[in-house]
């Protein structure tokens, strides 16, 4: 590893090319952080908004009338709205409305931080699609499945859960990788509120180290490795779960 | 537009799958839905009311009335100057038109018979469509220059200039996709009998080909010019004055706490009472053109 980090430093010597963010020992460590920061925001909203979408699809063909048009206010109102404008509402408008608690230096703070807010705002905002995109797989699946889901006493539910979920799963999963992905680069977004992930902090290091183009590069190759990491596995997941005698 | 009635070489489409990335959505848009969003909205703006009658005195004037004093700073930007809401519209219009040209060009590469072509085309698409919209914009706003001399002529590149360049690159992209696809989903039989009536590839393409993926363009196409209108704000981040700058500036001017959530919900309201109406119009498009099977 030294190796490499005084090859980077010889190239900032010799060409101009300042990777500083590799071979400094204290850049490298933020730049790491911002970066775990970066997959855990978007591992957590991953999950949560795929809750949110999987819920949402189940109350969508709940019998309340006023239940559906709540969702569907719900949906219409995330989905036509910038996400960042609705990340400032959660962050700056209902954040002061929290209850404070004291930390351990006894001073009051909001009880949820920016990353907190980060989660809240970037799942919601994916999980209106996401429940559109299961919504569209539970209709794909055919009636007389969950006929005869009903005939054999399985309550709506279990019928919901044992047997329409999962191949409804499988019919969307092109689409729902599609808006994950989506999810995962508009984590970037966090930048607004100071969430500490991997685009704040390289901001912080371009301003510090005057290395903006070498930081863009790093930065622009850190999210296509993450998403082509992603893409991945959301492709091995569709291959593990593929009914045979469905599709190609 | 060529119709199998005005053009013979035209055979009707065999049926295929309909285009549009949100076609699932069709039924998720009812009027109804509208309703509960704005009654969302209008419910946030009166419990800010209620709580400025709860913790303010009489001597403020109300939630509503300086809501109401910002509302054509927000819109249409400071006096003189240009920016606020109406800056958005302009910047997605630009970086759309920007979008669409040249994503029409990198499609087109994309279908390209050269193989070398082919593939710089897909690593330029793939690059822009999978990095974050944010980031493109800093790369944008931040390594190019602000100004530029060809010969003896200063030409300025304003702030708001490189932002919509900046949101053009991954519509390009997204376009350029969109192009592919369309071209793909038209039946082999239409290149082979354009063939056999002695057309060119060139021709074949732009007087028969083209022609047709016209209409099963625009709905997805639409869905990302909502898309765009909707990345908006991100300029605020890069410091040019558009509504989200200009919300922010006005409170803190006002310095209200109450004043937050009622501002932030006009500027949601903003938006989506124009991104609505381009989602249900691009709903019914999609079902016009949908290929019946």
């Amino acid at each position: 590893m030294e190796g490499l980090w005084d090859f980077l430093r010889s190239l900032h010597d010799a060409y101009g090319i300042n990777l500083v963010h590799f071979y400094d020992t204290f850049e490298r460590g933020r730049l790491l952080r911002g970066m775990w920061t970066t997959v855990q925001l978007a591992a957590t909203c991953v999950l949560l908004s795929v809750l949110i979408g999987i819920i949402g699809a189940w109350l969508q063909g709940s019998r309340f009338k006023i239940l559906k048009a709540f969702v569907q206010g719900y949906i219409q109102f995330f989905r036509n709205t910038p996400p960042l404008v609705q990340m400032y509402f959660f962050y700056f408008a209902l954040g002061p409305q929290m209850p404070r608690v004291e930390n351990e230096f006894g001073i009051a703070q909001p009880i949820l931080g920016s990353f907190a807010w980060a989660v809240i705002s970037l799942s919601f905002f994916a999980g209106a699609f996401n429940i559109e995109i299961f919504r569209s797989g539970v209709e794909a699946v055919q009636k007389s499945t969950v006929e005869a889901a009903e005939s054999l006493g399985f309550n709506r539910w279990q019928i919901y859960r044992y047997v329409v979920l999962p191949l409804a799963v499988r019919v969307c999963l092109p689409a729902l990788n599609n808006n994950l992905v989506n999810l995962i680069k508009t984590t970037t977004q966090a930048y607004a509120i100071a969430v500490p992930e991997t685009l704040y902090i390289a901001s912080q290091i371009w301003s510090d180290r005057i290395n903006v183009f070498e930081m863009m590069v790093t930065l622009l190759t850190f999210y296509l490795i993450l998403v082509g990491i992603f893409v991945w596995l959301m492709t091995r997941l569709e291959r593990s779960l593929r009914v045979p005698g469905f599709g190609q | 537009m060529s119709t199998p009635a005005s053009n013979p070489i035209l055979i009707q489409p065999v049926p295929a799958p309909a285009q549009g990335e949100s076609g699932f959505l069709a039924s998720a848009f009812t009027p109804r839905a509208l309703g509960i969003a704005l009654g969302m909205v209008a419910c946030l703006a009166l419990a800010g009311e209620a709580w400025a009658q709860l913790t303010v005195g009489g001597e403020r004037p109300g939630i509503l009335a300086t809501l109401w004093k910002w509302t054509p700073l927000i819109l249409l930007g400071p006096p003189r100057e240009f920016g606020g809401f109406a800056l958005n519209i302009l910047v997605s219009f630009l970086a759309m038109a920007i979008g669409t040209v040249s994503g029409l060009a990198l499609g087109l590469g994309l279908i390209s018979k050269f193989a070398p072509v082919r593939s710089v085309s897909w690593a330029i698409t793939q690059f822009f469509r999978n990095s974050p919209w944010l980031v493109l914009l800093f790369f944008v706003m931040l390594l190019t220059p602000f100004q530029m001399r060809i010969g003896g002529v200063t030409i300025p590149f304003p702030a708001w200039f490189k932002a919509t360049i900046g949101l053009a690159l991954p519509i390009m992209a997204n376009i350029a996709e969109i192009v592919r696809g369309a071209v793909n989903s038209i039946p082999t039989g239409q290149w082979e009998s354009a063939e056999s009536l002695a057309f060119s590839r060139l021709q074949t393409l732009w007087r028969i080909i083209l022609p047709q993926c016209v209409k099963r363009m625009i709905p997805p196409w639409m869905n990302w010019y909502a898309i765009l209108t909707m990345a908006t704000p991100l300029i605020s981040i890069v410091g040019v004055n558009d509504a989200m700058t200009l919300t922010q500036d006005a409170l803190a001017s006002e310095q209200r706490t109450e004043l937050l959530m009622p501002m932030y919900g006009m500027l949601l309201l903003f938006f989506f009472v124009y991104c609505y109406p381009i989602a249900r119009w691009t709903i019914r498009l999609e079902r016009k053109y949908a290929v019946r099977n």
